[in-house]
């Protein structure tokens, strides 16, 4: 009987490997999505053409504030959006596979073995009435054709390793029973119940306070390793991300605006947007009673977003053309560092022209060179010297 | 201890203290039992105890229905033998209940007549759930065009006068104990429907429903492994509301002489026999026993039912 089930597993693991080598690129390459929605004030652009990758256990982090699309992203990759009212172009490859051409139940088979989702709130991310217990154990045999003893002792083996104490009396408890902390590892263990390759996090720690979030994301991190899965953390705090992603992302008003290995992004800022959401992380040395730094303004309609750089109305250092043309996703420097800025900051200084000196003040940076004419569309080149179109 | 757990439960979960001083004796014990971490989970569900009252109901409910079982095995008079030398016969030891105005045993004919209400009650919601409830179900989480068409359905139909409605199928069709069961069944679809569906629209978007798409669950799966088991408590609660509902028209259905035919008894028939020729007059006890059982039973199911809501209703707040 039990080597019946292994060789079910055995046959399970050899389809994966063959998989794996039949596509040697990126885990997951994501290719300009789109994801509109159709509401009855217009269509809502909550991602407008995102390209990105991740390779196998590696971490990426998606940042942006909230309505920045980030967590239409994570639901678009993966395909759980409905299909009324939603248009969703671009291409999702994962694994050897096209999820954006696949059928409900082709998707069905890759969710939970594949790829799988931990959840923002996990008070309301677990069926309150079901033990929790069985909601690990009905993936585990849903997808590893095994009986319920098997189950029920993996997943006692899974809470173990997510750090529940006493795993074996507290599959018999209900979600109500745990405290925050314990149920977000109730979740984790849940999505990686069938070891999965991918999981994507959706702000795993927005509900948690501020000790359970390093023990939760150091656990994920933890497993990560272990099982040499890649993860997407999806998070509003760049903070969570700056220690524990590879890459980050950082989205706004639906587009990546600046993405570069993490130790890049934060020595060689950019975008002036991440370096807003920088320095709006209170610091420890600041003395009690200063303010806190806020970036003025809210994010922009995503019905009507605003023409050329959909950050310039809260931009400080705005200037005409980036109210006109919208500025396009290239490199400087490091071929992975992607930025989206006609007057990238360079050391944290801007390379704009100073509002202040008034229009007449003579040109001091080498990107008011930019002011002069240059072609449009989408191979607008900044003159800049140090800066190369992609 | 029990009932300070439980007054502070009732307290935390109102918001109000009332005289209620924080770091009581009480108080302590209580904080003391939560943070010494048992982990018997029985020991750790506060359970607030259903109460006198719903033991008392749900004796009633359970006297009631094991009487109509075991009627034929009770030494009990024929409840169609009439007994011409005991008429109008007020309660004694041969008639503990009297008997009617043709010498029949009340007390038999009350017993033989609840089976007639409780096949109808139960029967016709258990119909009615099976139908309308899957329906609700499916209809909730799926939502579109079906879902449209069947609420659009059930909303034509609760708009008809239910009782005129019924009255004109039975009329018309004839008036055996299955028709009524099958007709009153139909007229409790569309309420079941409604309430299921309204609950399982509820929860379809819930995390934990995405969470387990997420997981590859079907749709089959999601909805009668996930959303079902929340749906239940609400619907079993008003399913046993509607099953008093239906004994009520089934004995308004018998007083005006549509359901099954004499002499078999039912509540509203004697209730009827009981009401005409004078015999509230000569003989009360006729009308007051039937009403008097289908009066306490109609109490101790709507009692039950509300009892059963209040303790399966999830308290997500609980923490």
């Amino acid at each position: 009987m039990t080597a019946r089930r292994q060789a079910k597993r055995g046959r399970g693991t050899l389809e994966f490997a063959d998989v794996g080598h039949a596509d040697d690129g990126p885990l997951l390459k994501v290719e300009d999505l789109h994801t509109w929605f159709r509401t009855s004030r217009g269509t809502v652009k909550a991602v407008d053409g995102v390209s990105l990758s991740v390779d196998q256990g590696q971490t990426l982090g998606i940042v942006g504030e909230s309505g920045s699309g980030k967590t239409v992203l994570s639901r678009s990759i993966m395909g759980l959006l409905p299909v009324r009212d939603v248009v969703r172009s671009g291409t999702v490859h994962f694994a050897g596979h096209e999820l954006t051409a696949m059928k409900p139940d082709q998707l069905r088979q890759v969710w939970g073995a594949e790829l799988s989702m931990i959840f923002q709130d996990p008070m309301t991310a677990l069926n309150p009435v079901k033990r929790i217990g069985r909601q690990v154990t009905e993936s585990l045999r849903l997808h590893l054709d095994i009986d319920r003893a098997e189950a029920t002792a993996m997943a006692i083996e899974l809470f173990r390793s997510v750090g529940i104490p006493s795993p074996e009396q507290r599959v018999r408890w209900y979600p109500f029973q745990l405290s925050g902390g314990m149920r977000q590892r109730v979740m984790i263990a849940i999505a990686l119940a069938c070891a999965p390759r991918l999981v994507m996090a959706d702000e795993p720690t927005t509900g948690l306070d501020v000790t359970v979030q390093a023990q939760i994301l150091d656990l994920l991190g933890e497993l990560q390793r272990e099982r040499h899965m890649a993860v997407i953390l999806v998070t509003h705090d760049l903070g969570v991300v700056a220690s524990r992603a590879d890459e980050i992302v950082v989205m706004y008003a639906g587009r990546i605006v600046e993405q570069a290995p993490t130790r890049t992004l934060f020595s060689d800022t950019r975008m002036p947007y991440t370096r807003a959401l920088m320095d709006s992380i209170p610091r420890l040395a600041d003395p009690s009673g200063v303010r806190l730094h806020a970036i003025a303004g809210r994010p922009p309609d995503m019905i009507h977003p605003p023409r050329g750089c959909r950050f310039a109305p809260r931009c400080p250092y705005v200037q005409d053309k980036c109210r006109e043309i919208e500025p396009p996703l290239r490199t400087a420097g490091s071929p992975d560092h992607l930025f989206a800025c006609w007057f990238p900051l360079v050391n944290g200084v801007s390379t704009a022209p100073m509002e202040s000196a008034g229009a007449g003040a003579p040109p001091t940076t080498p990107a008011t060179s930019a002011r002069a004419p240059i072609p449009f569309g989408d191979t607008a080149i900044n003159p800049d010297a140090e800066v190369q179109s992609p | 201890m029990p009932d300070d757990r439980e007054l502070a439960e009732t307290h935390a979960s109102t918001g109000l203290l009332g005289d209620w001083v924080p770091g009581t004796a009480a108080m302590d014990e209580l904080v003391v039992s939560r943070q010494s971490e048992s982990l018997d989970s029985d020991d750790i569900l506060v359970k607030k105890p259903l109460g006198f009252l719903f033991w008392f109901a749900l004796s009633w409910v359970g006297l009631v229905v094991l009487l109509a079982v075991i009627a034929d095995l009770l030494p009990l008079a024929n409840p169609n033998f009439q007994n011409y030398s005991a008429i109008n016969a007020r309660p004694s030891f041969h008639h503990l209940l009297g008997t009617d105005d043709l010498g029949r045993d009340l007390l038999s004919r009350v017993i033989y007549g609840s089976r007639v209400s409780l096949i109808v009650g139960f029967a016709a919601v258990t119909i009615g759930m099976l139908v309308g409830g899957t329906l609700g179900l499916i209809s909730g989480y799926k939502g579109g065009r079906m879902d449209t068409w069947l609420n659009a359905g059930a909303f034509v139909l609760l708009a008809f006068p239910a009782i005129v409605a019924v009255i004109a199928i039975v009329a018309f069709w004839g008036h055996s104990l299955y028709k009524i069961t099958i007709i009153l069944s139909v007229a409790v679809i569309p309420l079941l429907y409604r309430v299921v569906r309204a609950s399982s629209l509820s929860f379809a978007n819930r995390d934990f429903v995405i969470a387990a798409r997420t997981m590859g669950a079907t749709s089959t799966r999601i909805v009668f492994r996930e959303i079902l088991p929340n749906v239940i408590p609400a619907a079993a609660a008003f399913g046993l509301i509607t099953v008093a509902g239906v004994i009520v028209v089934e004995g308004t259905l018998a007083f005006l002489g549509l359901s099954v035919a004499l002499p078999t008894p039912s509540w509203g028939n004697i209730i009827s026999e009981g009401a005409t020729n004078g015999n509230l007059q000569v003989n009360p006890f006729i009308m007051l026993w039937p009403v008097l059982a289908m009066f306490l039973l109609l109490l101790s199911i709507n009692l039950i039912g509300d009892r059963l809501r209040q303790r399966f209703d999830v308290r997500e707040g609980l923490l």
